[in-house]
């Protein structure tokens, strides 16, 4: 029998996991798809506890939450775009013009 | 019972007609004229043969950033559709007022020349 | 099912949206207005816009003690968030000001950049008046997504490109806790309305010693400290600060930096009520933290831009303080500091904007030598805006800090006022130096390129009057923020 509790610890397990590769990836690509799986952890703990509750709040905020994610994409690439373009390389540790 | 299911048959009937109408139809009345880029796998973007790790021009990715976003907008459009009788003027009102601006995005995008290839 | 519609219009009214409305269907307008006109020519797009900043504020103004509730209590527009309101709109109009004569100094003159702002404060707006998990998650995002293309507006400087790019990862890494948090409080109160979550706890007492509820606030609040900077999740704050265009940083560090507080404070005084004594520990510790750090590492920085990046992490930290003190003249201080705050730091960066050089190498304590005597009115205005973040009088920057530790006191956390003086006092030592440059070193350079753009003097004449009078008559404007506080 699937309950919610084992919902709540896939989509705990998937933040943990899109969490620790935004902290330790390199290219500035693959922390964008960790976020993305975070994002995507928090869509599935809204809808299991959307179905637990039993209201439909938590399916309209995941609605929002997607378009707030592809927004952010768009934005994102755009970024990424215009810095590749600058320095020809999206490794995080290259980051580094501004320092203290 | 049965009757709740008739449109469903009427439209894949519809469908199939379609799909085989028009592949019929331009079989029999389509000009045949064969180049060496029709034969290709990809009629358009990437070359088919070549090193994997080529790099993508960055046109894709301005056309998948618009695409991104006009793609997930349609999301929204889905639950009005299906209360689309309850909801009635109201709400086609309120959807309309919704696709006016992401028209308002499409021109935008259009105007910067976002959607052209070269 | 006709009821149905009937509901929905009822529950809508627009009146307590109207405001944001404005801006965003001014943003949408000016966009097209933006991308029609001619490459290079804006100053028509900058003064609409501010045009339509001043409608709604006047419509904001005239919402003051008339509250509305709108789209079945996901928004209202109270005085809480009429002042936030004003307080953003405020800093949009400062941003937009300062704006046209540096975009063609850094040659890169796009019209898009003022309907972003728009869009930023309509954004903020909603977050201010959010009462719904999902209103303020919206209006944040909103907020954000236009500030990360604002932060890496100009596209063809690494500096800039960089700048957003952190702003953008560290944002929406933010973004994700922030989320989950909601999500967590939304599984244990089964709504996402503020008020509903409230009464929920106040009917079932045991939630706030629930796993899920605790874990969900505190991932959230994580999500909002991000946002307001504060120790130790400040550390996008200085490279971030530093690469984007020198007003948007000005923007960034008023306007959305008060409307993660409003929602910050909204959501904490109502939600979180019940967890009240476990939030006042997490939140002086931070306080404390937000200021020490923000101050101490300020004190060896030497360029102007991250000095003072730093140092809006230090006042931060002092409006924090409100925030432990939990009461109505913390929340008041707060309200208060937050519009203090932006006259002084946005009159601050001005001045930046006016002797900075096209792509603006020279913006360090050197670049200042002996400013004072060559340029003595940008000198003297300086002072005031260095004086007023110093926490001396006659400034405002002494009467928000006296309302904001008195808050303090009050509740009897003297020693954290006591703390906050002394930071003040460290504070004296890297504002004064900025003095000292422009005072009692003889001037190397005789500033020829220092042009008085009359948009920015404006501005500046705006921020230095706001700061004198908030400085020398409060009572009136506390009076309001009183009215507005919880």
């Amino acid at each position: 029998m699937i309950t919610v509790t084992h919902y709540l610890m896939l989509s705990a397990i998937l933040f943990a996991i899109g969490t620790l590769g935004v902290l330790t990836r390199k290219n500035a690509i693959v922390v964008f798809m960790c976020i993305e799986v975070m994002l995507n952890a928090v869509n599935l703990t809204f809808i299991a506890l959307s179905r637990h509750v039993g209201n439909l709040d938590g399916q309209i905020f995941v609605f929002f939450v997607m378009t707030v994610a592809a927004a952010e994409a768009a934005v994102g690439l755009a970024l990424l775009i215009a810095f590749y373009r600058n320095k020809e390389t999206l490794d995080v540790d290259d980051f580094n013009m501004l320092k203290w | 019972m049965l009757d709740l299911y008739l449109p469903i048959i009427v439209v894949i009937g519809i469908a199939f007609a379609f799909a085989i109408g028009s592949v019929v139809f331009s079989r029999l009345v389509g000009v045949k004229r064969y180049s060496e880029l029709k034969m290709s796998p990809y009629e358009c973007g990437v070359p088919p043969i070549g090193n994997a790790n080529e790099r993508f021009s960055v046109k894709f990715y301005l056309v998948a950033v618009a695409f991104i976003v006009f793609d997930v907008e349609v999301a929204f459009l889905y639950p009005w559709a299906i209360m689309f009788k309850q909801l009635g003027w109201y709400g086609a009102i309120t959807m309309g007022i919704f696709i006016f601006v992401l028209v308002i995005g499409f021109i935008y995008d259009w105007k910067k020349g976002a959607l052209e290839w070269e | 099912m006709e009821n149905l519609v009937q509901e929905a219009i009822q529950n809508v009214n627009l009146h307590a949206v109207m405001p944001s409305l404005i801006l965003s269907v001014a943003g949408m307008a000016l966009l097209l207005v933006a991308v029609f006109s001619p490459r290079g020519k804006t100053a028509h797009i900058a003064w609409l816009s501010i045009a339509s900043l001043i409608v709604a504020g006047i419509v904001t103004i005239m919402g003051w003690n008339d509250t509305q509730y709108g789209f079945a209590g996901s928004v209202q527009l109270d005085n809480f968030a009429a002042f936030f309101s004003m307080i953003c709109i405020i800093a949009a109009g400062l941003a937009i000001l300062m704006s046209d004569e540096y975009l063609k100094r850094e040659n890169f003159p796009v019209g898009e950049y003022y309907p972003l702002i728009l869009i930023t404060t309509a954004g903020a707006m909603w977050m201010v008046s959010g009462t719904d998990l999902i209103t303020i998650f919206l209006g944040l995002e909103v907020l954000s997504v236009s500030l990360y293309i604002l932060a890496g507006f100009f596209r063809d400087q690494v500096r800039c490109n960089e700048a957003g790019l952190k702003y953008f990862f560290l944002g929406a890494f933010s973004t994700g806790f922030l989320l989950y948090g909601m999500a967590l409080l939304y599984g244990v109160s089964g709504t996402t309305k503020v008020y509903d979550i409230a009464a929920y706890i106040q009917a079932n007492p045991d939630t706030t010693t629930n796993v899920m509820f605790v874990a969900g606030g505190l991932l959230m609040l994580t999500g909002f400290f991000f946002k307001i900077a504060a120790a130790p999740f400040h550390m996008w704050t200085p490279d971030v600060y530093q690469g984007a265009p020198t007003p948007i940083t000005a923007f960034m560090s008023a306007g959305p930096k008060a409307a993660a507080f409003a929602a910050l404070i909204r959501v904490t005084f109502i939600c979180l009520e019940g967890m009240q004594d476990h939030l006042t520990t997490v939140f002086w510790v931070l306080a404390v933290l937000t200021m020490t750090v923000g101050n101490l590492i300020a004190l060896n920085q030497k360029d102007l831009k991250r000095m003072l990046a730093y140092s809006s992490i230090a006042h931060a930290g002092y409006a924090m303080v409100g925030l432990v003190a939990w009461n109505e003249i913390g929340s008041a201080g707060i309200l208060f500091y937050m519009l203090v705050y932006t006259f002084m730091n946005m009159g601050a960066f001005a001045i930046l904007i006016l002797i900075g050089r096209s792509g603006e190498e020279n913006l360090t304590l050197d670049g200042v030598t002996g400013l004072g005597y060559k340029k003595p009115m940008l000198g003297i205005a300086f002072s005031i805006f260095l004086f007023a973040l110093m926490g001396l009088p006659p400034t405002a920057g002494f009467t928000g800090k006296f309302y904001i530790f008195a808050g303090a006191i009050n509740s009897g956390y003297i020693w954290l006022a006591v703390l906050g003086v002394l930071n003040s006092a460290v504070s004296l030592y890297y504002y004064l130096r900025i003095m000292i440059f422009m005072y009692f070193k003889e001037p190397q350079e005789d500033y020829a390129w220092v042009k008085i753009y009359p948009a920015t003097a404006v501005s500046i004449v705006i921020s230095v009057i706001g700061v004198l009078y908030l400085g020398i008559v409060p009572g009136s404007i506390m009076q309001l923020a009183r009215m507005a506080g919880f």
